[in-house]
């Protein structure tokens, strides 16, 4: 019997129909193979040494029946019942059985351990990989430039770890261990079989076949309804997100008899395909098994045939010269379920490995986009001046300079400069057009204009969150691209119209913007941007766990909370992206003075569509698909009468 | 949640009842088969005789056959009933989500109630087909496995109990201490899903303050988390082959031992030692299948209770006995209304008595928080009072039919949903029969005419899902344009224009006083010039009525009114004022 037993004739999930052919295409399971080989090298070895030492043992094992009928057994029975058998009994002597049960006994105990070394160390190797590719693809995707995080949905981003990377697991932890195993398994019983017969191994070889041939082909069928299923299954998920996203909607229209109609409809044919795929899976393992009990018969029969005909010649002999007896027909027909569970292990691993490949496409999809480049290589020191000369120094400042690659230092003015710059998301849509402007040290700059005028997306790149197509933007005089990105984000506090949270405290999140500020730095910047007052409220004041979506909290407080963040960064330049939207007018009211602190001395960008946060810029750029249309400060642009006085009042001009 | 689950059953219960019959026959069949191979071996090879090997190797291939028959069929079966199940599971969610009130609705996240749907129903599939096939299998297998060992040598067999009993406690205390640790490893999933979640949409903030690193060690750490418990429970069930083996293996030597005395004192033939021999692993491998269920099981009961949750909710509202039918008029009356969204909690509303005459246009506004939205949800009913009531046309909310109060009431949502679809489409969920003209008439009201008419296809373009390849403002119009369609009595407008341009909204009020003037139009903004040419306005504060007059009298009386439209037209500019 084989110590490599797997439970078997379980739920049998539905199998894909594949063939190596499919997964010469996907070289994706050979980087995940060639990865684990990287790593693991020893760990691999011994599971190898461990496997083949588990299959020996089994095939043992197997021979042993016919040893122990053929050689103990019998020559115990006296007389012999038939000449067939041979060798004369001479009365009941246990002494050999006994040594040879013990034989027997330690070498299975070794394959045991065999096996049990090689399922522990499979678990290092499966859990380790999973592990490195993990922390690998996430560090990768925070390097990722954010138009990969536009150009896809958060849902396809969040699969590649919730379920491509599981789909891997069974790769690396099931398929390919079991892959091994049976090939080795199969290898070693073939060559017992050969020893203890040439025409019975040809029969169950092609009975085999047979075997391999069914599963491909019902594997083939079923992969058709595969597909069909997967699809059917993404038609439902999508129409369950959107109409449960939109279930008020649906409510308020009274449409819930149509939607139900609508998915009834999805359901089912979503129910059809799955039948279909699962149906095949579940019959291949009944079809298969009883194969196995044909070949079993047939075996019977021909190894019966043979052995009472005592016919002779060397083609019905094994490989060891002998002649076919009963005990060898015993062992070979223990042996041929041992060949036969491979076949069908083999062709089910194959299957689930081109299964997995859909996954492992993904992953190292992910792993193969570009990441942000960078190129710059000016960075962001903290300076102390002293007597007009200025000293790099370690702990954080209120003075910041920027330190080129030769050493040399310069201040930290915050003077920005946008020349005739020119800007696309996607090729041939361009969003931005010669854009230009300079925004001196301290001055506040304001963007105004209606949705998609290209406000955002110039802020977006100042920071390098994009990189401009002509043109140039520079940063006290460096071209940005010359300033390293960590260093020149690091200098500019953004505040962003989504604001988001993290799971965590609410003091957790305001430390968001300065790692090292202490707590009382965090309250300062809360008291600061006037967020104390609610977080005081809150049920554990400032220690309240904060979830992601930020649900406990509205809207306005949230953004109170991300102006706390900009606020404890204390950036040399700030961006405020729509940053009050959402706070109600009486409490922006409030928190203005703070605003105006924060804001003092800094060179600020702030985007706006209230008129009080804007009003008192010193230049407001009037933003129109993507141009700038007009310029100046508050009163003259209300002079023009022009787009600005026509935003702000409501009044369309004539002409 | 048994109950529950087993109910949605229903037209697949043959199927699922067969099943564990054709499981039964095929088990059958495959027990008779060692015994048949004995025979072969016995009586035929051992005996010489070619024609015993002939009838039991034909004996042996009809049973296969029926197995083979038998297995097909409690495979389909096992298929047919178990995705059927999960079909009914979905539908059975689906249909009671559609019952459900705003307050249900706000309970479940929409993210909660998609997992429910699919992740957990295919769990149960699974579970409930193993449940049909393995259940039955492998006890049936195991007993008349042993039957037949014990029919063979039943002295022989007590090394089957010995082994049974050694195998079952190892298992017991294996799976306690596995399906414990899952659970842990299941909130070590959440926590690196989170974090991985938390990255996608806040990558922006991520890269503005540079926290990369910072997240990358967040991230290690959860990753890290999840690796040491599944290596420990991992490490564990990988106790279970070898020590499975290690039985198996002590049995057949056992057996070896034992059987040959047997055979030589002449009570046992080799060939039911050989049959014994296989019984060995159909015994053990039952067992552990059984203890595989188990597992299993208990693993896909979280998701069983997850469902019956949805199955199992009660809206809580409902339509009264003899709904009215028709709304009379536009009037609504607030009378003493008190709101709390919790039973028992804070109230959002506290103590609201209003009076608005049909036709009236009337504005709102307030700060975050200070229940304007709540307000303008009470109107048609999406939530009930706790405390007072409301009334429209002159009649309680609570006496209408909810399908014609939410026609006659026309809600257009803070938050504006679109659905794929062409804007035809998305623009009859307001009146399912408008013809093309009636939809563009109501485009002209909203001002979103202008921007249809501009895209190639016109009215026959189609918005993606979730409407994300028009502007929010563009959205915001739609979804007025949509809920005009009803031609309703009331139209509540939850902060619709917030993204529309100042110069657009104005247009659209100015088409609304002229073109729907029966309508009564309540306004919610926290934009001044939204409401300010509303006949009246209701200023709102900390969940209470601050006042509700005209322009030019709250700008007298009312203090938190005058602070609002002075922050919004401050520095007094002249021109501002303009209407």
């Amino acid at each position: 019997m084989p110590p490599g037993f797997e439970p078997r004739g379980g739920g049998g999930g539905p199998r894909v129909g594949a063939t190596l052919k499919d997964l010469k295409k996907d070289s994706s399971v050979f980087r995940l193979l060639k990865f684990i080989l990287r790593n693991y090298k020893f760990h691999f070895g011994v599971v190898l040494l461990c496997i083949v030492i588990s299959s020996l043992t089994s095939v043992v094992s197997s021979l042993f029946t016919r040893t122990l009928i053929d050689d103990y057994i019998l020559p115990m029975l006296s007389p012999a019942p038939t000449t067939l058998f041979g060798g004369v009994g001479a009365g009941p002597d246990y002494h050999p059985l006994a040594v040879a049960l013990v034989k027997l006994g330690a070498v299975l105990l070794v394959g045991i351990v065999a096996g049990y070394l090689q399922s522990i160390i499979m678990v290092r190797i499966g859990q380790g990989t999973m592990l490195q590719l993990r922390q690998k693809l996430f560090k990768q995707m925070e390097t990722l430039p954010l138009s990969y995080f536009d150009s896809r949905s958060h849902g396809d981003v969040m699969s590649v770890y919730t379920n491509d990377i599981d789909t891997l697991r069974q790769v690396i932890g099931s398929s390919i261990p079991n892959l091994f195993s049976a090939v080795v398994t199969l290898f070693a019983t073939l060559v017992s079989m050969l020893v203890l017969s040439l025409p019975l191994t040809l029969v169950t070889i092609v009975m085999a076949f047979l075997m391999f041939r069914v599963t491909t082909r019902l594997g083939q069928i079923s992969k058709k309804y595969f597909t069909q299923r997967q699809q059917n299954l993404g038609k439902v998920n999508g129409f369950i997100e959107e109409m449960v996203s939109g279930q008020k909607v649906v409510k308020v229209y009274c449409h819930e008899e149509k939607a139900m109609e609508q998915f009834s409809a999805l359901n089912e044919e979503l129910r059809s395909s799955v039948y279909n795929a699962n149906k095949i899976g579940n019959i291949i393992m009944p079809i298969n098994s009883n194969l196995g009990n044909f070949g079993y018969v047939l075996l019977s029969v021909v190894g019966a045939v043979i052995a009472i005909g005592q016919f002779q010649g060397w083609y019905l002999c094994g490989l060891d010269g002998a002649v076919l007896t009963l005990g060898s027909l015993v062992s070979f027909l223990t042996l041929q379920k041992n060949f036969t569970r491979p076949v069908t292990q083999i062709s089910n691993e194959i299957n689930s490995l081109v299964m997995a490949s859909a996954g492992s496409d993904r992953v190292y999809a992910m792993m193969d986009e570009v990441s942000e480049v960078d190129g710059g290589a000016v960075s962001l020191v903290n300076v102390e001046a002293s007597e007009n000369r200025l000293v790099e120094v370690p702990e954080r400042t209120e003075a910041w300079a920027w330190k080129s690659p030769n050493g040399s230092l310069r201040r930290l003015e915050g003077l920005v400069s946008l020349a005739d710059v020119d800007f696309s998301y996607v090729p041939e849509k361009q969003v931005l057009y010669d854009i230009t402007l300079t925004a001196y040290p301290g001055q506040k700059i304001a963007f105004v204009g209606g949705t998609g005028a290209g406000k955002t997306t110039i802020t977006n790149l100042i920071n390098r969150f994009y990189e401009i197509q002509d043109g140039t933007i520079t940063y006290d005089g460096f071209d940005v691209r010359e300033i390293a990105k960590d260093s020149l984000r690091r200098s500019l506090g953004i505040v962003l119209q989504e604001t988001q949270l993290f799971s965590g405290s609410v003091l957790d999140n305001i430390r968001y913007g300065r790692l090292d500020a202490t707590d009382e730095e965090c309250r300062a910047a809360a008291r600061l941007v006037y967020a104390d007052n609610f977080i005081r409220r809150l049920p554990n004041g400032y220690d309240t766990w904060l979830s992601a979506d930020g649900g406990n909290l509205s809207q306005g407080e949230r953004q109170l909370l991300s102006i706390a963040r900009a606020a404890v960064a204390n950036p040399p330049v700030l961006i405020l992206d729509e940053a009050t939207s959402s706070i109600d007018t009486r409490t922006e009211k409030l928190i203005q003075k703070g605003m105006d602190s924060l804001m003092k001395g800094r060179t600020t960008f702030v985007i706006a569509h209230r008129l009080s946060t804007v009003q008192n810029a010193d230049y407001i750029m009037v933003l129109d698909h993507g141009r700038i249309i007009e310029r100046g400060k508050h009163g003259e642009l209300l002079d023009l009468k022009g787009k600005y006085y026509e935003l702000y009042t409501g009044n369309q001009i004539a002409g | 949640m048994f109950k529950t689950l087993l109910g949605q059953v229903r037209q697949y219960k043959v199927a699922a009842l067969l099943t564990p019959v054709w499981t039964t026959a095929e088990v059958v069949m495959g027990i008779l088969i060692p015994y048949v191979t004995a025979s072969i071996i016995d009586k035929g090879i051992q005996a010489g005789s070619l024609p015993e090997v002939y009838k039991w190797g034909g004996i042996m291939i009809s049973i296969a056959c029926l197995s083979m028959l038998f297995g097909i069929l409690a495979g389909r079966f096992a298929a047919y009933s178990s995705t059927g199940l999960a079909a009914n599971l979905r539908e059975a969610m689906y249909r009671n989500i559609q019952r459900f009130s705003f307050s249900d609705i706000d309970k479940f996240s929409t993210a909660g109630l998609v997992t429910r749907m699919t992740t957990d129903v295919s769990s149960i599939q699974r579970a409930f087909q193993m449940l049909l096939r393995i259940s039955f299998r492998a006890p049936l297998n195991m007993v008349s496995a042993l039957f037949m060992c014990f029919f063979i040598n039943a002295r022989l067999s007590v090394i089957f109990l010995v082994a049974m009993l050694v195998l079952t406690v190892f298992l017991t205390l294996l799976i306690t201490r596995v399906a414990r640790l899952y659970q842990e490893i299941l909130k070590k999933i959440d926590a690196l899903n989170g974090v991985v979640q938390e990255n996608v949409s806040a990558i922006r903030v991520v890269k503005a303050y540079v926290r990369e690193s910072h997240e990358i060690s967040k991230f290690d750490k959860a990753a890290l988390g999840l690796f040491t418990m599944n290596v420990k429970a991992e490490s564990l069930m990988a106790l279970n082959h070898p020590v499975m083996n290690l039985v198996v293996n002590a049995c057949i030597i056992s057996l070896s031992w034992w059987g040959a005395h047997f055979i030589v004192d002449g009570s046992l033939t080799t060939g039911q030692l050989t049959s014994l021999f296989s019984y060995v692993m159909t015994i053990l491998s039952s067992l552990m299948m059984l203890s595989m269920i188990f597992v299993q099981l208990t693993q896909s009961a979280a998701s069983g209770v997850r469902i019956a949750e949805v199955i199992n909710e009660d809206p809580d509202m409902f339509n009264p006995e003899n709904p009215l039918t028709a709304v009379p008029d536009g009037s609504i009356d607030f009378d003493h209304v008190y709101f709390s969204y919790e039973k028992g909690g804070d109230y959002a509303l506290e103590d609201i008595d209003l009076h608005i005459r049909a036709g009236e246009t009337v504005g709102i506004i307030g700060g975050t928080g200070s229940g304007k939205s709540t307000l303008g949800n009470l109107i048609s009913r999406l939530y009930d009072v706790s405390e007072g009531s409301v009334r429209v046309g002159g009649h309680d909310v609570r006496e209408y039919d909810m399908g014609v109060l939410h026609g006659e009431v026309a809600m257009v949502l803070q938050k504006s949903t679109l659905f794929s679809g062409t804007i035809l489409d998305n623009l009859r969920w307001g009146k399912e029969d408008a013809t093309l003209e009636e939809c563009r008439e109501s485009c002209r009201l909203a001002c979103a005419d202008e921007f249809i008419e501009g895209f190639p296809d016109g009215y026959e373009t189609r918005i993606e899902q979730g409407g994300t390849n028009v502007s929010g403002g563009q959205r915001q119009r739609l979804c007025i344009a949509r809920a005009l369609l009803k031609k309703p009595k009331v139209l509540v407008l939850d902060d619709s224009t917030s993204a529309v341009d100042t110069a657009t909204d104005a247009r659209i009020r100015k088409a609304f006083m002229a073109r729907i003037p029966g309508t009564t139009k309540i306004i919610i903004s926290q934009r001044i010039l939204s409401i300010k040419d509303a006949d009246r306005i209701i200023v709102m504060e900390n969940g209470r009525v601050n006042g509700f007059d005209t322009h030019e009298n709250l700008l007298i009386n009312n203090e938190i009114y005058r602070d609002i439209y002075q922050m919004q037209t401050s520095g007094g500019e002249g021109d501002f004022d303009e209407t």
